[in-house]
């Protein structure tokens, strides 16, 4: 199914939310500083997929079809998604132990 | 390449990313690991969603075959090379931005750190 992908996607962004409105990890307040941190990783991991899925490793099915110049919409957001919770997993930690970090 | 080899070869980029080029050294900061596991239980129920339904599928011949809820192996290290990836820049970027403008207080600390002490300081 198409959906599924965008939900489980937006189910990310939702739960780790409270990560920054209730424990105050500011990672999105960090517009530039969060910007900077996802521009190397895209560039590195974009091209781990599509070399990926040109030497047949994986292949993705039953996507929305919008595309991201080569790229579907559904990989751009994932490269973009997981790396926003990650950090926010990262600050959220700091903020509670920050002798941890 | 099999994907079972670029998966080791991503997960050693991270970690030479982490240790050598950055110098962020989350490898060796108990923040990072405890991060990281609450990122790899979601990793497992996210990814467990996309391979069960079979949105993304595997060619058998370039993965090793064991897998963790529905996802081979091979994606644990990716996601690990993502994770450490993502958080050695923004703990790089962070500290450069923490350097070019300090407040009083952290110069003072900057001041009397010495390099032993810099290597065990916050990673802000």
């Amino acid at each position: 199914m198409s959906w599924i992908y965008p939900a489980v996607l937006a189910g990310c962004v939702l739960a780790t939310l409270p990560l920054e409105l209730v424990l105050g990890a500011r990672v999105y307040r960090r517009p530039r500083r969060l910007l900077a941190t996802l521009l190397p990783v895209l560039v590195v991991f974009v091209t781990w997929d599509a070399l990926a899925v040109h030497a047949g490793h994986w292949r993705y099915r039953h996507l929305l079809g919008l595309r991201v110049g080569n790229l579907p919409i559904e990989e751009c957001a994932f490269f973009v998604v997981v790396p926003i919770c990650a950090v926010l997993t990262l600050e959220a930690v700091r903020r509670r132990r920050p002798d941890w970090l | 390449m099999t994907y079972t080899a670029a998966a080791a070869l991503g997960v050693a980029f991270a970690v030479g990313l982490d240790l050598a080029v950055l110098r962020t050294n989350l490898l060796r900061r108990k923040g990072f690991w405890v991060a990281y596991a609450i990122a790899l239980a979601f990793q497992l129920v996210v990814n467990g969603v996309l391979t069960g339904q079979r949105l993304v599928v595997y060619s058998t011949g370039d993965i090793l075959g064991p897998r963790v809820l529905y996802a081979p192996i091979e994606d644990l290290a990716f996601g690990f090379s993502l994770v450490l990836q993502t958080l050695a820049w923004w703990v790089w970027w962070g500290r450069r931005a923490s350097q070019a403008r300090p407040t009083p207080l952290a110069a003072s600390a900057a001041r009397r750190a010495t390099p032993t002490e810099t290597r065990r300081s916050s990673t802000r």
